[in-house]
C-alpha cells in the first residue's frame, strides 16, 4: 500500500503553475513557428495568420458555452428514468410471482 | 495451407461451443486461441478466395476475401484478442460466450459476399451482444438491453425488406455497390444507418453501451458500428448524402459529451463523433478518403477500445464511473492513467499517435474535393474531440479534485490488454506504413510533413489552452449528477406518457359503459339478467364458433373462385 496522504506532485500549487507555464511557452512557440515554417495551403482560410490556433481556441470556447446553455433545457435529475423503470420491474416481478401461485 | 476456405467466423463459433463445456484455465486458453489461430490463418489467406453455393435461384457467397474485408478482418481479430484478454478474469459464462459469439458474428458479416449472409450475421450481432448488456444485471441494464435489442432487430428487419426489394429489382443478392437510386437502396441505407448511429438513430448506442459490464463495453465498442462502416464502404461509396450525415455525426455528439457525467457515456458520444469522420470519408468516395475512412476505423477500434478499457478498469476497481465521483486516481492507478493518456492522445490525433495518420487522410480528402465547409466542421470536431475525450476523460477520472478514492491498478490481464492496445496505437502512429500496406488503395499518402504536423499541433494545443482558460476562470461546466435528455426521451418518456393518457381516456369510456349498464339494469329484471353471469353480454364464444366462421368464409371463397 502506498503512503496515502503524502502530498503528491500535482497537489503542490507551484508544480501545477510550473507545468502551466511550460504549456503556455509551448503555445507561444507554436505560434512563432508559423513564421518560420513555410507551409502550403489548400484553403484560403489557412493563409490567415494564426488560423489554426485561433480556430482551435474559439471553437472550444464556443463548444463549451453552447453545451452549458444546452444544460438549461436538457438536464434532469439523475434518476429521471430510473423511477419509472423500478416501478415497471416491480410490476413485472409481481406478475411473475402471481403466475406461480396459479400453477 | 490447411482449410484455406474456412470462413473466419468458424474458429470463434467452435471456441464458443468448446468454452461452454470447459472451465477455468482450459476455457481461457481456448478463448484466447480463437483470435490468435484465426488471425494467423487469415494472414495466409490470399485475396480473391471465395466460397459459393446456390440457394433456390440465388448465388450465395458466404465467404469472400478482398482488401476491404481483409483489413476489417485483421482489426476484428486484434480487437477480439484484446477484449478477450481484458475479460479473462471474468467467471461469467454468459459474458464469455456472448463476447466470442459477437466477435465471430462481426467477422461473418465483413466476409459475407451476399446480402442474405450479411443479414444472418447482422441479426446474430444483435442477439449475441445484448447479453453483454444484460450481464450487468441491473435494472438500468435490463431495460437498456431491451431497447437496444428492439432497435437492432428493427434494423435487421428493414435490412431484410430492403434485400427482398433489391433482389426482385436486380435479380442478384451480391453484397456490392447498391447506391440510393431505388427504394431498396434507401431501405438498406437506413438499416446500415441505424447500426452506424446516424443522427436521430444514434441513441441506442449512448443508451446501452454505458450500461454494459466493464468488459462488455470493450467488445461492444469494437464491432457493431465498424461492421456498419464496412457495409457503407462496400455499398455506398461516393454517396454525397453521407458527407453531410457524417459531418453532423462528427459535430453534434461533442456538445453532449461536454455536459455528460458518466465517463463511459462521454466515450460513447465520442464513438459517434469518430464514426462521423469515417462516414464523411466514405461519402467523398475518392481513393484517399476511402483509405482514410477504413484506416480510421482500424485505429478507432484500438484506441476507443483502449479508452473504454481504462474507464472499465476505473469502474471495475472503484465501482463508480461518474466524473463527479472520481478524481485523483493517478496516485494509486499510475499505469492505467498513462495507458488512458495514450488512448486520449490517439483519439485526439496527436502526431506520433495512431489517430493522426488516419484522420488527416479524411480531412485532406475533404479539402481536396472542395468541401470547404465540411472541412471546417471536421476541424471543429477534431478540436472538440480533444476537448472532451482527450482532456476531460483523463482529467476528471485521474486528476481534477482528489476524490479520496484509493484503489490499485486493475488485475494483470486487464493491464496487459491495455498495454497491447497502447503499443499498437504508438506503433501505428510512428510507423504508419504498417497500416497503409493493408489499405484497399495505394495513394502514396504521407501524413508527416511540416504543414500537417504544425497545423494539428497548433489546433490541439490551443484547444487545450481553451480548456485551461475556461477551467481557471471557473467557466467550465462542473460535472453534475444528472441525466441529459437526448432523442431517447421521445420513446422513453413522450410516447409512453401519451399512450398512458390515451388509455386513461379509453378507461373513461369503459366506466361510462358500466354506469350505463347499471342504469339499464334498474329498468327491468329481464335486462338485468342479460348483464349477469348467464346473460347474453356475459356469454363467451367457444373456439368452435370461430372455426365455423372460418369454414363459412373459406367455403364462400371457394364459391367465389368458381364465379
Amino acid at each position: 500500500m502506498k503512503k496515502i496522504d503524502k502530498p503528491d506532485f500535482f497537489d503542490k500549487a507551484e508544480n501545477v503553475s510550473l507545468m502551466l507555464r511550460i504549456f503556455y511557452g509551448c503555445c507561444a512557440l507554436l505560434v512563432v513557428l508559423d513564421f518560420v515554417i513555410d507551409r502550403y495551403t489548400y484553403h484560403p482560410l489557412e493563409s490567415i495568420w494564426g488560423f489554426y490556433p485561433i480556430y482551435g481556441f474559439i471553437g472550444c470556447v464556443v463548444l463549451v458555452i453552447i453545451a452549458k446553455w444546452m444544460r438549461l433545457f436538457l438536464m434532469r435529475d439523475e434518476d429521471y428514468y430510473d423511477v419509472e423503470e423500478e416501478k415497471k420491474l416491480a410490476l413485472m416481478q409481481m406478475e411473475k410471482e402471481s403466475d406461480h401461485v396459479g400453477d | 495451407m490447411w482449410a484455406i476456405e474456412l470462413p473466419p467466423f468458424v474458429p470463434f463459433f467452435v471456441a464458443a461451443a468448446l468454452a461452454l463445456v470447459t472451465r477455468g484455465q482450459l476455457r481461457n486458453v481456448i478463448m484466447l486461441a480463437a483470435p490468435v489461430l484465426g488471425g494467423l490463418h487469415l494472414l495466409a489467406v490470399p485475396e480473391g478466395i471465395h466460397l459459393q453455393m446456390s440457394f433456390l435461384d440465388y448465388e450465395l457467397t458466404p465467404y469472400r476475401v478482398d482488401k476491404l474485408s481483409l483489413i476489417f478482418g485483421f482489426a476484428f481479430h486484434i480487437a477480439a484478442f484484446i477484449a478477450i484478454l481484458y475479460a479473462l478474469h471474468i467467471k461469467d459464462t454468459v459474458q464469455q460466450l456472448a463476447g466470442i459469439l459477437y466477435a465471430g458474428s462481426a467477422l461473418g458479416a465483413v466476409f459475407a459476399g451476399d446480402l442474405l449472409t450479411l443479414f444472418v450475421f447482422w441479426e446474430l450481432l444483435a442477439l449475441s451482444s445484448v447479453f453483454l448488456i444484460w450481464a450487468r444485471r441491473s435494472t438500468r441494464s435490463f431495460f437498456a438491453g431491451i431497447r437496444y435489442l428492439i432497435v437492432q432487430v428493427l434494423s435487421g428487419v428493414v435490412l431484410l425488406v430492403g434485400i427482398l426489394f433489391h433482389a426482385s429489382e436486380t435479380g442478384s443478392l451480391a453484397f456490392a455497390e447498391i447506391g440510393i437510386g431505388s427504394l431498396a437502396g434507401w431501405l438498406i441505407l437506413f438499416a446500415f444507418g441505424v447500426k452506424c448511429a446516424f443522427p436521430f438513430l444514434h441513441n441506442w448506442l449512448t443508451d446501452a453501451y454505458p450500461e454494459a459490464t466493464p468488459t462488455g463495453t470493450v467488445f461492444l465498442s469494437a464491432f457493431t458500428t465498424k461492421v456498419a462502416v464496412y457495409a457503407l464502404a462496400r455499398s455506398y461509396p461516393g454517396t454525397e448524402l453521407l458527407i453531410y450525415v457524417g459531418a453532423a455525426m462528427a459535430c453534434f455528439p461533442i456538445f453532449f459529451a461536454v455536459i455528460e457525467n458518466d465517463l463511459r457515456r462521454v466515450l460513447a458520444y465520442s464513438l459517434i463523433n469518430q464514426v462521423g469522420f469515417m462516414v464523411v470519408g466514405i461519402g467523398i468516395g475518392t481513393a484517399l478518403s476511402i483509405n482514410g475512412a477504413v484506416s480510421h476505423a482500424f485505429n478507432d477500434i484500438i484506441f476507443k477500445g483502449l479508452l473504454f478499457m481504462s474507464m472499465g478498469a476505473v469502474l471495475h476497481m472503484t465501482g463508480r464511473i461518474n466524473g463527479s465521483d472520481l478524481g485523483g486516481l493517478y496516485k494509486t492507478m499510475p499505469r492505467t492513467t498513462i495507458l488512458c493518456i495514450v488512448g486520449a492522445a490517439s483519439i485526439s490525433a496527436f502526431p506520433l499517435f495512431s489517430g493522426f495518420v488516419s484522420k488527416s487522410m479524411v480531412m485532406s480528402a475533404a479539402i481536396e474535393e472542395g468541401y470547404g465547409w465540411i472541412w471546417l466542421m471536421l476541424l471543429f470536431a477534431s478540436a472538440g474531440v480533444f476537448h472532451h475525450a482527450g482532456i476531460k476523460i483523463p482529467y476528471f477520472a485521474f486528476f481534477a479534485h482528489d476524490s479520496g478514492i484509493r484503489v490499485s491498478d486493475p488485475p494483470l490481464n486487464m493491464q496487459l490488454a491495455m498495454f497491447i492496445a497502447a503499443v499498437l496505437c504508438v506503433t501505428i502512429g510512428v510507423n504508419p506504413s504498417i497500416l497503409y500496406a493493408l489499405l484497399p488503395y495505394d495513394t502514396g499518402y504521407s501524413p508527416y510533413d511540416a504543414t500537417h504536423v504544425l497545423a494539428q499541433t497548433q489546433l490541439l494545443f490551443f484547444s487545450a489552452l481553451a480548456f485551461v482558460w475556461l477551467n481557471r476562470r471557473g467557466l467550465y461546466p462542473p460535472e453534475l449528477r444528472s441525466t441529459n435528455l437526448d432523442v431517447d426521451w421521445v420513446y422513453r418518456r413522450l410516447v409512453p406518457t401519451a399512450l398512458q393518457r390515451l388509455f386513461a381516456r379509453l378507461n373513461v369510456i369503459t366506466e361510462l359503459n358500466k354506469t350505463l349498464a347499471a342504469k339499464l339494469s334498474t329498468l327491468s329484471p329481464l335486462v338485468a339478467r342479460q348483464f349477469s353471469a348467464e346473460g347474453i353480454f356475459a356469454s363467451t364464444h367457444p373456439v368452435g364458433a370461430m372455426v365455423k366462421t372460418v369454414t363459412v368464409l373459406l367455403a364462400l371463397y371457394l364459391v367465389l373462385s368458381f364465379v
